[in-house]
C-alpha cells in the first residue's frame, strides 16, 4: 500500500434493498486530513461504521493499514481512534475514569496531559453528563487520541460547538496532522472542509460525486470568479459596457459584482474604467467560489 | 486486569452515584424490609420466621432483574457499547461486570438485612450460616445472569420494565416471599415453580433453617444453577452491540430457554 494508510476500493453497504453505498473507492496517504462530505443519507456513516469495525461492508475493500476492519477487529483497535458523534460516555463517568477505563483496555498508560492539553484541567473529576457541549467533545477527543493510534476519525467533531471551541479543535486537528496522524473527517461544515481538509470526497446517493483538494474541487466548478466592487461614485451601477470575460453582473446594495471567467483583465479593465470616469476605488473583493458553493451545484444539480 | 478493575471501580461507584440505581439497590428494599419489619410481623407473627430469607431474595430480585436491565439498555440505546466495541471492551465485560457489581450491592443489602432483622424485628436467624451464603450467592448469580438476559432481549427501556416486571410481580405475589408457599391454592402451586424466588425460598427454609419445605432441595439447588448459566450463556450469544444495527445472532425468544429448567422442576417432585 505504499504510504497509503487507508484504502477504499468499490466499496458497497446496503439494507435489504435500498442501497447505502455503491462501489466507492478512496485512498488516503499518512498525514492527510481527508473529508467525507455529502447530505444526510449519502452513505457518510455506513463508509464509517464499516472502516471503524462496527458494520459488515457488502462488496469491496476496506483496508487500514493492511487491517481489514471487518475480519480484524482485535487489530484494528488499537490502529483507529474515534470520536463518535454523539460521543458514547456514560453519563456518571468522570473524565479522569474515562481516561483510566479506555486507555486500560487498550493496554496503554494514561494521558491525563491530554485532559490538560484539551483545556479540560479542573473538570478531571466531573462526570461526563456535566460537562458542556464542548467539554464533552474534546474529551472524546481526547479519549480518541490517547492509545496514540495513527488514523482517526472524526464525525461531525464540531456540531455544536462555540467560535472559540471550533477553533480550539481545528488547532488540535493540525497538530495531529503535524504529527503524522492521518484523520478521516466527516462534517456537513463546509467551511470547516475547506479549511482543514487536504483533500474531499464528496458523496451523493451512495456513489462520489467529486474527489480532490479543496482549491481543486471549486476550480472545476461552473469556474466563475466574483469580482466585487464599490467606487466612490457609484459609476459602475450605470455603466453598461462589457468588460472582458464577464458573463453576468449585478446590482447589490453599494456593490456591483461581476462573474468572470478571468478575473486579470476584468479587474484591469474596470479599473481602466473607473480612472478614465475619474471615480475612486473603496474596495475591491475577488472570490473564488467557496467549497459550499460548489457542493451545492454538485448535490443540488 | 488493570481493564477488569478499572471497569469493576466504575460499574461499582455507579450504583451509588446514579440516583434510579442507589434507589433500586440500597433504599428500596431496605424501606421495604423497615415497612414489613413494622407491619407484617405485626399483622403475621408467623413472618419472623421466613422475614430474613424473603427480604433478602427481595433486596437481590430488586437490584438484579428491577434495576440493572435499565441502565444497560439505555447505554445501548446511546450508543455507548459501540464506542466500548470500538475501544475493544469486550461484551462479556459489559455484561458481567454490571452483573458481578450489582450482586455485590445485593449482598451488602443481604448483610444488612441478615445482621439487623433479628435485633430489630424479632425475625429468626437461620441455623445455617454457611447454607445462607451459599444460597445468596446462588441466587445473586441467577438473578443477575437473568437480569443481563433481560438487557439484551429488551428493545427499548419500555420493554425492559414489562419483562422485569413479569418476574418481579410473580415472585412478589406466588414466589414465596409473602406467604408460605403450602399456604398457596392447590391451583396456584405448580406454577410457583416457575420463580427463581420460589426454589431460592425453598432453598434457605430448607437448608439454612432447617424447616420442612414441599420442593426437592437438590433438584431447586440444581435448578437455579442450570437456569442461570442458561441465562448467561444466552445473554452473550444474543448480545447486541448497536440498537441501530439490527443484525444479530439467534431469536430474542431464544432466551426462553433460560426458562426451561423452571418448567422441567414442575414435574420433579
Amino acid at each position: 500500500m505504499e504510504d497509503k494508510v487507508l484504502l477504499v476500493k468499490d466499496f458497497r453497504k446496503v439494507y435489504g434493498d435500498f442501497v447505502a453505498v455503491s462501489g466507492i473507492s478512496f485512498e488516503v496517504p499518512r498525514g492527510e486530513i481527508f473529508g467525507l462530505l455529502g447530505p444526510n443519507g449519502a452513505g457518510k456513516t455506513s463508509t464509517l461504521e464499516c472502516l471503524e469495525g462496527l458494520r459488515q461492508p457488502d462488496g469491496g475493500t476496506l483496508d487500514i493499514l493492511g487491517v481489514n476492519p471487518a475480519r480484524e477487529p482485535h487489530k484494528l483497535r488499537n490502529l483507529i481512534g474515534v470520536q463518535l458523534q454523539s460521543s458514547g460516555l456514560p453519563p456518571t463517568m468522570t473524565a479522569r475514569e474515562a481516561m483510566r477505563f479506555f486507555c486500560a483496555y487498550h493496554g496503554v498508560a494514561p494521558r491525563d496531559d491530554l485532559l490538560e492539553r484539551l483545556g479540560l484541567q479542573g473538570k478531571q473529576d466531573a462526570q461526563f453528563q456535566s460537562l458542556s457541549t464542548g467539554q464533552q467533545r474534546r474529551l472524546a477527543l481526547a479519549l480518541a487520541v490517547a492509545h496514540k493510534p495513527p488514523v482517526i476519525f472524526l464525525d461531525e467533531p464540531t456540531a455544536g460547538l462555540d467560535v472559540g471551541s471550533r477553533a480550539e479543535l481545528h488547532t488540535l486537528m493540525q497538530e495531529l496532522r503535524d504529527e503524522g496522524l492521518t484523520i478521516l473527517l466527516a462534517t456537513h461544515d463546509m467551511a470547516e472542509a475547506e479549511k482543514m481538509t487536504d483533500r474531499v470526497a464528496i458523496l451523493l446517493k451512495g456513489k462520489i460525486v467529486a474527489t480532490g483538494s479543496p482549491t481543486e474541487l471549486t476550480a472545476t466548478g461552473t469556474g466563475f470568479t466574483k469580482v466585487s466592487v464599490r467606487t466612490e461614485r457609484a459609476v459602475l451601477m450605470d455603466n453598461h459596457t462589457a468588460f472582458p470575460a464577464v458573463s453576468q453582473w449585478v446590482v447589490r446594495e453599494e456593490y456591483v459584482i461581476y462573474w468572470s471567467t478571468d478575473p486579470g483583465p476584468t479587474v484591469a479593465a474596470i479599473l481602466a474604467h473607473l480612472s478614465a470616469q475619474d471615480d475612486r476605488l473603496i474596495d475591491l473583493r475577488v472570490e473564488r467560489p467557496s467549497l459550499e458553493e460548489r457542493f451545492l451545484e454538485l448535490t443540488t444539480g | 486486569m488493570t481493564a477488569f478493575l478499572h471497569h469493576f471501580a466504575y460499574e461499582f461507584k455507579t450504583g451509588l452515584r446514579n440516583p434510579s440505581l442507589l434507589m433500586i439497590n440500597y433504599l428500596f428494599p431496605l424501606g421495604f424490609f423497615v415497612m414489613m419489619g413494622f407491619v407484617m410481623t405485626a399483622i403475621n407473627p408467623l413472618f419472623q420466621a421466613s422475614m430474613v430469607p424473603a427480604m433478602v431474595i427481595f433486596a437481590i430480585v430488586a437490584a438484579t432483574v428491577l434495576g440493572m436491565p435499565g441502565p444497560l439498555v439505555e447505554a445501548r440505546e446511546a450508543g455507548i457499547f459501540r464506542s466500548y466495541k470500538i475501544n475493544g471492551v469486550p461484551a462479556l465485560s459489559i455484561l458481567a461486570i454490571p452483573g458481578l457489581t450489582t450482586g455485590f450491592h445485593a449482598l451488602i443489602t443481604a448483610a444488612i438485612i441478615t445482621l439487623t432483622a433479628p435485633l430489630f424485628f424479632g425475625a429468626h436467624a437461620p441455623v445455617n450460616v454457611g447454607a445462607l451464603v451459599g444460597i445468596t450467592l446462588l441466587t445473586a448469580f441467577t438473578c443477575a445472569a437473568l437480569g443481563m438476559l433481560i438487557s439484551v432481549i429488551s428493545a427499548n427501556s419500555r420493554a425492559t420494565i414489562l419483562w422485569s416486571q413479569l418476574i418481579f410481580l410473580p415472585s412478589m405475589l406466588i414466589g414465596g416471599l409473602m406467604m408460605p408457599l403450602d399456604v398457596l391454592p392447590e391451583a396456584v402451586r405448580p406454577f410457583s415453580a416457575l420463580l427463581p424466588t420460589s426454589h431460592a425460598m425453598q432453598l434457605f427454609t430448607g437448608w439454612a433453617y432447617n424447616e420442612p419445605v414441599i420442593f426437592n432441595l437438590p433438584v431447586s439447588a440444581l435448578v437455579l444453577a442450570l437456569s442461570g448459566i442458561l441465562a448467561l450463556a444466552l445473554s452473550i450469544y444474543l448480545f447486541n452491540w448497536d440498537t441501530r444495527n439490527q443484525i444479530r445472532r439467534g431469536h430474542p425468544l431464544m432466551a426462553l430457554l433460560a426458562l426451561a429448567p423452571y418448567v422441567a422442576s414442575m414435574f420433579l417432585k
